[in-house]
């Protein structure tokens, strides 16, 4: 069996699946989701590489590198907020994030 | 190999340059001067945004950069000052928060530079590329401003709750992004228009994802969900920022994507537009009703406004997006005055935010109720103030394209939000006057009295900005 563009689109749609169920399945921790976010903008990755190769494009890996660059920008970003929110809160539970009902 | 040495051709975004090397020079004073530098770092920050705005209209014509994926046209620049004018007054609404001693933060300003920066990156995007490159400077400077009140639960919640759905809208425009390039071959808008013709079904998947993550960042119903407790929890000046210039960002690369990029298969995409859109207009209609903080009311009227806006765009016409343009300057320019207002809302032992404690306000401060209720009649859509002639325009470039369900459904749902706009204005004219509010400050004056005038009188003169939205909407076609 040779390995072709659907292996790879299927992988990728399955991690963002992944993704966004451990966004809105987790009830337990804020880290998972930074997890989970991470795990989707890979996905996209995967998505990008396999059909920049696919097309013979270089555009897809040029997207690809700017998006991880913009990923960890997102990560620290997100963690910045994480840790003034623990310092108010003391608690990262999801359900402790829960001040404001919407 | 020569061209290699070149120095590139950067006169289309000189605006954005000038604006990123002031946000660094700005930040290096705070760095240096420490939070005393604040008043100093918002009054350079204003005029540097009001510079941009100058420099903005000194360009004229159609230039491009970056080998095409940024562009300045018509449409560009008339989106580019109403985003703007929308930071600028943001910023000199601040200026009471930021002055208490506890919360001198220079980075505001900078913060808001920077995502005014992404905001005008986003709005001349002709590729994905940038588009997703100006959509996440905005979004990223987005976040940290929600959570600018570092010390406050309610901040610090909005902005992770902002983060985190956020963070995924952006996944989902990305993995929309990558099939729409995987399945055309090109991330250029224009190119992306010439191999779409066809449709197919990868291409609709992607499309459907990649506006999932525009509708997250207008924040239309069904992904409207962060709106009212970012609003709420986040400091009212920050809120007033992102009830103004994001959503024209947002909103412009919502149109120009739509047109530029996929005229092809409008009618796949109409059919997700016209439903978000009566989605929204409904839930704003609906929703805004039961609600007892201004902040919330604000959040479900923004949602329904952007509803109304998605009409224009809905029709897909030259029409459409002129009305669109028009809709969503004079959205801009009645959000400010309502913030001004709501940040005016203070008494002496700190800022209220009950719709309740605007309880009789004609009788204790007459002129700020005035304004405060013609704001409100012009977001009911009342002839013959402001608000009316957005909805006018929008309805009509509706009707116009055969969509009159749509516009049917828009005016009743404008009805049943006129019932929460005018409850307002019946607690502040025949209520028991409560607690009377602090004075108001000069700053604050100017700005709603600006806002009020403009949307008082309006219709006596529509034609300057009527007829540069009609320029601006020729430039996409």
């Amino acid at each position: 069996m040779t390995i072709g563009l659907g292996h790879y689109l299927s992988v990728a749609a399955i991690l963002f699946t992944l993704g966004i169920f451990g966004i809105f399945l987790n009830r337990k921790n804020v880290i998972v989701i930074l997890m989970s976010i991470e795990l989707i903008l890979l996905a996209v990755n995967i998505n990008m590489v396999a059909f920049s190769t696919h097309l013979g494009d270089l555009v897809g890996q040029v997207f690809a590198l700017l998006i991880l660059t913009v990923a960890a920008a997102e990560a620290a970003i997100g963690l910045a907020i994480l840790v003034v929110f623990f310092r108010n809160r003391g608690s990262i539970a999801v359900e402790d994030v829960n001040l404001m009902k919407g | 190999m020569n061209q290699a040495l070149q120095f590139p051709a950067l006169q289309a975004l000189y605006p954005e340059i000038l604006l990123v090397v002031g946000a660094m020079a700005l930040l290096m004073l705070g760095v240096f001067r420490g939070d005393r530098s604040t008043g100093a770092v918002n009054g350079f920050a204003v005029l540097l945004l009001v510079a941009a705005g100058i420099l903005v209209c000194l360009q004229d014509g159609t230039a491009s950069a970056f080998h095409g994926s940024f562009v300045s046209d018509p449409f560009a620049r008339f989106l580019k000052v109403v985003a703007l004018i929308g930071s600028a007054v943001t910023i000199v609404l601040a200026t009471e928060f930021l002055s208490a001693p506890h919360r001198q933060r220079y980075e505001f300003a900078i913060l808001i530079m920077l995502a005014t920066a992404g905001m005008m990156v986003l709005i001349s995007a002709t590729d994905l590329i940038a588009l997703y490159l100006g959509l996440e400077l905005m979004s990223l400077s987005l976040y940290v401003i929600a959570a600018l009140d570092r010390d406050s639960l309610r901040s610090t919640e909005a902005g992770l709750k902002y983060f985190v759905l956020g963070a995924l809208s952006s996944g989902m425009l990305l993995y929309g992004s990558s099939l729409v390039y995987g399945f055309t071959g090109t991330v250029e808008f224009a190119g992306i228009a010439k191999a779409a013709q066809n449709g197919g079904l990868g291409l609709t998947f992607g499309l459907v994802f990649l506006f999932a993550g525009l509708c997250f960042k207008v924040s239309a119903v069904p992904f409207h969900m962060w709106t009212p407790d970012v609003y709420e929890g986040a400091p009212t000046p920050v809120t007033a920022f992102f009830a103004s210039a994001p959503k024209v960002a947002a909103m412009s690369v919502f149109v120009r994507a739509s047109m530029t990029a996929f005229p092809g298969i409008a009618e796949q995409w109409q059919q997700i537009i016209v439903f978000v859109s009566i989605a929204s207009m409904v839930l704003g209609g609906f929703a805004g009703i039961g609600q007892t903080n201004i902040k919330r009311l604000m959040a479900y009227s923004s949602i329904g406004n952007m509803g109304y806006a998605l009409i224009g765009l809905a029709a897909g016409s030259p029409d459409g997006v002129q009305s669109v343009l028009i809709y969503v300057s004079l959205y801009v320019a009645m959000t400010l005055g309502m913030f001004a207002c709501i940040i005016a809302m203070r008494r002496a032992d700190g800022p209220v935010e009950k719709i309740a404690d605007l309880a009789g306000l004609a009788r204790t401060k007459p002129a700020m109720a005035f304004f405060l209720a013609m704001l409100l009649f012009s977001l009911a859509g009342v002839p013959p103030l402001a608000g009316f002639f957005g909805k006018f325009y929008v309805f009509l470039a509706a009707m116009k394209a055969g969509l009159y369900t749509l516009a049917i459904l828009g005016v009743l749902a404008s009805v049943v939000a006129a019932y929460y706009y005018l409850a307002i204005v019946k607690i502040m004219y025949f209520d028991e006057p409560a607690t009377p509010f602090e004075p108001m400050r000069g700053e604050l004056k100017t700005v709603l009295a600006v806002s009020g005038l403009f949307v008082l009188l309006f219709f006596v003169y529509p034609a300057p900005l009527v007829e540069a939205a009609a320029a601006a909407a020729k430039s996409l076609f």
